[in-house]
Formats: C-alpha cells, sequence, structure tokens
C-alpha cells in the first residue's frame, strides 16, 4: 500500500466512519461536523490561497506599473537638466570662440554681448573674463566685480586643467542660487582667458515644476556630496545637507523604499547625470503611489469575506439537506428492515409452531383412541370394578385431548396454506354481521359501538369468512380491552384508488411500546389464564394473505387504534 | 346389514391397532395396513368396502394410495384422515375422489358416521 492511499485511508477511517457504537443522533451530528469541516476545507482553502496569489502579483505588477512612469519622468527631467546646462555651455564657448581676448576684454563689447545674451538666452546673469592670473578684467552684470582675484578659488585651476567647469550650485555674492560656467580661450597657458558667465537656476525649478508632480511628492537635484541644488519641497532649502544619501558613483537609474526624515514610506528613485555630478532625486510616498493598490486591495477583501460567506452558507444548507435526506432513507431502510424482520419473524415462529402442533398430534390422536378403547371396555364389561370412576377419568382425557386439539388445529391454521376464496363483498357488511356475533357482550357490558361507516364504501374481492375472522379478532379485543361503558369506534374509507381503510378505535387500557412490538407474535397474550395469544397472529397471517396491511398506534391508558388496510382487487397470487 | 369390511391405513401403529380394536368392538371387519405398499397389496387381495387413509405416510402416501384406488378399484369408498390440521389435504383428497375427510385427533362416533354414510352413497 502507497503511503498516499494508506493516509486516505486513515483520513477515510477517521473522518467518515462514525462508530456503530454511538447512538443515531450523536452518529449524524458528526457526520454533519465532519462534512461541514470538509467541504469548508476543500472550498475555502484554495480560495485563501488564490486570493494571497493574486494579492501578491496584483502588488508586484502594481508596483512596477507606478514605479515605470516614475523612472520614466526621471529620466526625462534629467535630460531636460542636462540639456539646459549644456544649452547654457555652448552659448558660453560659442563666445569664445566667436569673439577675441581682446574684444570681450573691451568693457563696452562684452556689455553688448551680454545684453544681446540675456535677451536671447534668459538666465544668464552675468559675464566676465577673467585673465589668466585670476584677476577678473573685463565684467558685465549687476554687480561690481571687476579686479576681483580669482585664482586661488579651486574652480579656477579646474578650468586651467580641463579647459571647462560647470560649478556646483552656490550663493555667491547674490545670495540666490546660481551656477557658474566658466570655459578657458586660447590655447597657450600665459596668454589664455577664461570667460566666466554665472546662471540663475530660477530655472532648474522650471524644469522641476514641469514633472507635474502630486502635492505630496518631491523632486530636487543634489551633488555628489549630498548638497541641495535645488529647493525641496519637504527636506531643505538649496545647499542644505540633503537626508537621503545617492549610492556612489555614476549608477544610472536607482529606485529604493526608504523611509524619509518625517518617518513616511516613500519610493525615490535616483538618476544621476552623465556629466555632471548631479542626481534628480524623484521621491512619491507610498499612500500615493499604492492608493490604486489599496483599493484594489480592500475590494478583493470584500469580494473574499462575500464569496467565503456565500460558500460557508452554501455548504451549510447543503449538508444539512444531505444529512437530512441520508436520515430519512436511514429511518426508512430501517423501518422496512423491522418489517422485513418482523415477518419473517412471524412466518418461522408460525412454521415452528405448525410442526410442533403437527408432531403433537399424532400421540394426541393414540392418547385419543386409547382412551376412547378404555372407555369402550369398560362400557362393555358390566361388572367392572370402579365403572364409573374410570368412566369419568376416560371422558377426563379425552376432553383434555379435546382441548388440546383446538390449539394445535389453531396453531396449524395459523400457519397453514389457505386456500382463500375470494367474493365480491361489502366491507361494511361484514363489520356489521361480526358485530352481530358480539352484541350479547357488548350490549350486557354497556358498550358504545359507534358505526363511522362510509357509505359509498366501493366493494371489494376478499374473502369473507376471513376477513369476519379478522374482524371478530379485533373487535373482541377491543371489546375486552374497554371499561364497561366504554366506547368502541368503528370506521371505513377510502383509501385510495387500490386500497380502502378499516379502523377499529377503542379507549381501553391500551397497550405499552414492549407489548405493541410482539403482539402479531403467536402466544403473545396479555389476557393471562385465558387467552391463546394467537388471535392477533392469525389475523396479521390472513391480512398478508388477503393482500392487505395492519398497523397498530396505542397509548397506554388512552387506548389502542388498529387499522386494516385491504386491496379491492383481489391480489394475483396468494402468498403462501 | 352386513357390517362392511373395512381397511384401516396408518402408519402410527399403536393408532390403527387401537381404532381397529374399537371399531371391531362396534362390529365392524377390520383389516389394517401400516403403509401404502402393503395396503396395496392387501386390497389386490381382498378388496374392503371401505378404506380409512391416513394423508401423511412414509413412503407411499396417503394421496398417492387414493389415486391408484380410484384407478384400479373406484367401487371402493374412501375416507381420508389428515394429521396437519389443514382443509387443504381434504380438500385436494376429496377432489381426487376421496368420500370425505377427518382430522386427527378423531372422535370415533364421528368416523363411523361418515363410515355409515359412504356405504349409504353410491360410489
Amino acid at each position: 500500500m502507497t503511503a498516499q492511499s494508506k493516509w486516505l485511508r486513515y483520513f477515510k477511517l477517521n473522518f467518515f466512519n462514525l462508530g456503530d457504537e454511538k447512538d443515531s443522533e450523536d452518529r449524524y451530528r458528526l457526520l454533519h461536523r465532519n462534512m461541514i469541516l470538509f467541504m469548508i476545507l476543500v472550498t475555502i482553502v484554495p480560495l485563501v490561497l488564490m486570493a494571497l496569489v493574486n494579492y501578491h502579483q496584483y502588488r508586484t505588477s502594481l508596483k512596477a506599473e507606478i514605479i515605470n512612469p516614475m523612472r520614466v519622468l526621471s529620466s526625462k527631467t534629467k535630460h531636460s537638466f542636462e540639456l539646459f546646462v549644456e544649452e547654457k555651455l555652448s552659448t558660453v564657448r560659442f563666445i569664445t570662440s566667436a569673439y577675441s581676448i581682446e574684444e570681450l576684454a573691451n568693457k563696452d563689447k562684452l556689455n553688448k554681448i551680454f545684453r544681446v545674451l540675456k535677451k536671447e538666452f534668459p538666465g544668464f546673469v552675468d559675464l566676465g573674463l577673467i585673465d589668466y592670473k585670476g584677476i577678473q578684467v573685463s565684467y558685465a552684470g549687476p554687480y561690481e566685480l571687476l579686479g576681483k582675484n580669482y585664482s586661488d578659488q579651486s574652480w579656477y585651476h579646474e578650468v586651467i586643467v580641463r579647459g571647462v567647469y560647470i560649478s556646483d550650485v552656490f550663493m555667491g555674492y547674490r545670495k540666490f542660487p546660481h551656477i557658474a560656467i566658466a570655459v578657458q580661450l586660447g590655447n597657450d597657458v600665459s596668454g589664455s582667458c577664461i570667460l566666466r558667465a554665472t546662471i540663475d537656476t530660477h530655472q532648474f525649478d522650471n524644469l522641476i515644476a514641469a514633472m507635474e508632480l502630486d502635492a505630496e511628492s518631491d523632486a530636487f537635484l543634489i551633488n555628489d556630496k549630498g548638497v541641495f541644488q535645488t529647493h525641496s519641497k519637504f527636506y531643505g532649502k538649496v545647499l542644505d545637507n540633503c537626508p537621503f544619501s545617492p549610492p556612489l558613483g555614476n549608477y544610472g537609474n536607482y529606485i529604493a523604499e526608504e523611509k524619509d526624515p518625517n518617518g513616511r514610506e516613500i519610493i525615490s528613485v535616483y538618476t544621476h547625470f552623465d556629466k555632471m555630478g548631479y542626481s534628480l532625486v524623484l521621491i512619491k510616498p507610498k499612500s500615493v503611489i499604492l492608493k490604486t493598490w489599496f483599493t484594489l486591495k480592500s475590494e478583493m477583501f470584500f469580494i473574499f469575506i462575500i464569496s467565503t460567506v456565500l460558500i460557508i452558507l452554501t455548504i451549510f444548507k447543503i449538508t444539512s439537506f444531505l444529512i437530512n435526506k441520508t436520515r430519512d432513507a436511514d429511518e426508512r431502510r430501517e423501518l422496512a428492515f423491522r418489517e422485513l424482520e418482523h415477518s419473517q419473524k412471524l412466518s418461522s415462529i408460525g412454521r415452528l409452531a405448525a410442526g410442533v402442533a403437527h408432531e403433537i398430534n399424532n400421540p394426541l390422536a393414540i392418547i385419543n383412541e386409547k382412551a376412547g378403547l378404555m372407555k369402550d371396555l369398560i362400557e362393555l364389561t358390566s361388572e367392572f370394578k370402579n365403572r364409573d370412576k374410570f368412566l369419568g377419568l376416560t371422558n377426563s382425557i379425552q376432553k383434555s385431548v379435546e382441548r388440546c386439539k383446538t390449539i394445535t388445529h389453531r396453531l396449524l391454521g395459523f400457519a397453514r396454506r389457505m386456500e382463500v376464496q375470494f367474493e365480491v363483498l361489502n366491507v361494511n357488511d361484514v363489520v356489521k354481521e361480526v358485530l352481530g356475533f358480539l352484541e350479547k357482550e357488548y350490549v350486557y357490558r354497556g358498550i358504545d359501538i359507534r358505526l363511522e361507516l362510509d357509505e359509498n364504501l366501493p366493494q371489494i374481492s376478499s374473502d369473507l369468512g376471513q376477513l369476519q375472522q379478522v374482524f371478530l379478532n379485533i373487535l373482541s379485543n377491543a371489546i375486552a380491552a374497554v371499561a364497561d361503558n366504554g366506547n368502541v369506534t368503528i370506521k371505513t374509507w377510502d383509501q385510495d384508488p387500490e386500497t380502502i381503510g378499516v379502523s377499529i378505535k377503542d379507549n381501553g387500557t391500551g397497550m405499552s411500546e414492549e407489548t405493541i412490538k410482539h403482539i402479531f407474535e403467536p402466544f403473545f397474550t396479555t389476557k393471562k389464564g385465558y387467552g391463546t395469544g394467537l388471535g392477533l397472529a392469525i389475523t396479521y397471517g390472513i391480512i398478508q394473505k388477503l393482500g392487505g396491511k395492519i398497523k397498530v398506534e396505542s397509548k397506554l391508558g388512552e387506548g389502542s387504534i388498529f387499522h386494516v388496510y385491504l386491496p379491492k382487487k383481489a391480489p394475483l397470487k396468494s402468498s403462501e | 346389514m352386513k357390517k362392511p369390511n373395512i381397511l384401516l391405513v396408518d402408519d402410527e401403529v399403536d393408532f390403527v391397532q387401537t381404532l381397529a380394536e374399537r371399531l371391531q368392538l362396534r362390529g365392524f371387519d377390520i383389516h389394517v395396513a401400516h403403509d401404502g405398499d402393503s395396503a396395496m397389496s392387501q386390497m389386490d387381495s381382498s378388496p374392503p368396502d371401505i378404506v380409512v387413509l391416513d394423508v401423511m405416510m412414509p413412503g407411499l402416501g396417503g394421496l398417492d394410495v387414493l389415486k391408484q384406488i380410484k384407478s384400479q378399484l373406484p367401487k371402493i369408498q374412501v375416507i381420508l384422515l389428515t394429521g396437519r390440521g389443514s382443509t387443504a389435504d381434504g380438500i385436494e383428497g376429496m377432489r381426487l375422489g376421496a368420500f370425505d375427510y377427518l382430522m386427527k385427533p378423531i372422535d370415533i362416533d364421528e368416523l363411523i358416521k361418515k363410515i355409515n354414510a359412504s356405504i349409504r352413497s353410491p360410489s
């Protein structure tokens, strides 16, 4: 046996084997409970699993759906930034290419260039030429910076080395954020100068505004040192230190799920610039991102609860229905079994009784003859001593034999194959006739016989003699059961197209359930001393042979009612 | 009137002997057989007027004997004795030609009545 089938067997045994020793109510309750548990197990568990799987899948895919646009938006904005800076740089480069150092050193010329520049390329704040020693030699702009020495500043050295420099955002003298772009002119070191332009980073804010973020989200630029290059809605001003630390190096896109300093759950997208040491940081709180998810989740949860409730209700309904059906079927089967058992018991008792009676009949016949012979001999011999006494004895023997004969013949009659003679008769007439036999007794005892006979009762095909026997037996029992001045009600009716019914009801002593159980068995009698216990057994046998049914209901102290159902047509083949 | 010659057939020896004795006391000419076959051979040698025949016998049963009598010696009257308390055997026997039947234990006066009746009736 495989482990699986072993397990199955174990499962079946313990789940559905209810133990025959338990009383039936318990069994059904147990079966009910187990069926409900089992059905809930096989329905709810997969449902829960499915819901969990769906939950996670939806969550993952929904997150991807939300994060992707963030990434795209970040990249796009990064490009805008780079483009913006690139454009400014190209402009400055163009100036360095288009004009000679001499022209740029000329203050008027520089002012003219600056005016055109400002007009055509908004965002430029000033423009200045710095010689190789780091001295500002020419300046166009709102501030007085002519002659300022930059030689000790780091950016100056970087321009000398790399030819181009783009600064981080700084406040400088002007107390508003801007960046500086410096480009070297000329080739040789001693003859070279630097053209330096300052650009208002107000434009950065415009680019970030162009992202059209919702109120809960934030986007800003930081440099590699983690310093804000633009204002942040929630986390600080320009040049403050940023609480977020992007990964080191040039990393393209980086997405992190983290907590911000205010404790909000956020998703942040870091996008590193290709050429500058900047990162664009886009921050969205999870609550916003997952708002759709939460709606979906609550909808899923709602559906889950509703379907669970529905399933459980259905399971309860179905199981009670099934259990009731099963119980009904069981009860019907048990009843049929009991009836079968009962009739089998009766017929085997009948056969036994017949056998016994037959065996006794022969010796009885011998006793009878012997006693008869004795009597004959005594009668023939006139001078026989104690003649009268012996005649009395033999007479007594023969009388006893006669009594035994009555019993054996009734016993044999109980089981014998009867030649049922069917004739068309009216049951009402049979009842009246039988009452005629009993009239003396019930009139004497003042018993009230009530007749509720159906006048339109159809005639039936049955055996008159046997029916008389049946009603005589039942009626004499009823009359015996009631007290003087009691009453007995006889009712006849048309039961259905095939049968008629007769009921005989008395308000007598009634019977206990134990008595009812044995009432149709031969030799069962409650009339101690004078009943043979065969009356109802014979009645039962006759009604069976006539193709009918007999039922009895009774309550101790309240009386009994016998129902007899007789077929309208003679049965095709009379049973043995 | 001459008392008829009667053959009693029954396997219960005690019963049949006693019955024979009682009938003899009443002046009947009685022969006894204890089974169907010996009854048949007795009838061949000296046919009786009346046969009183038990239905339930081992070997050749009463009804079989009855059939043989009716086919071979139809003049003989047959009275059946049944032990089963059932009228069915008796009725079957009468259908086969028996004069009447009695249920055991029998009343001797009843039997004598039937015997006399059978003699009077034309077979």
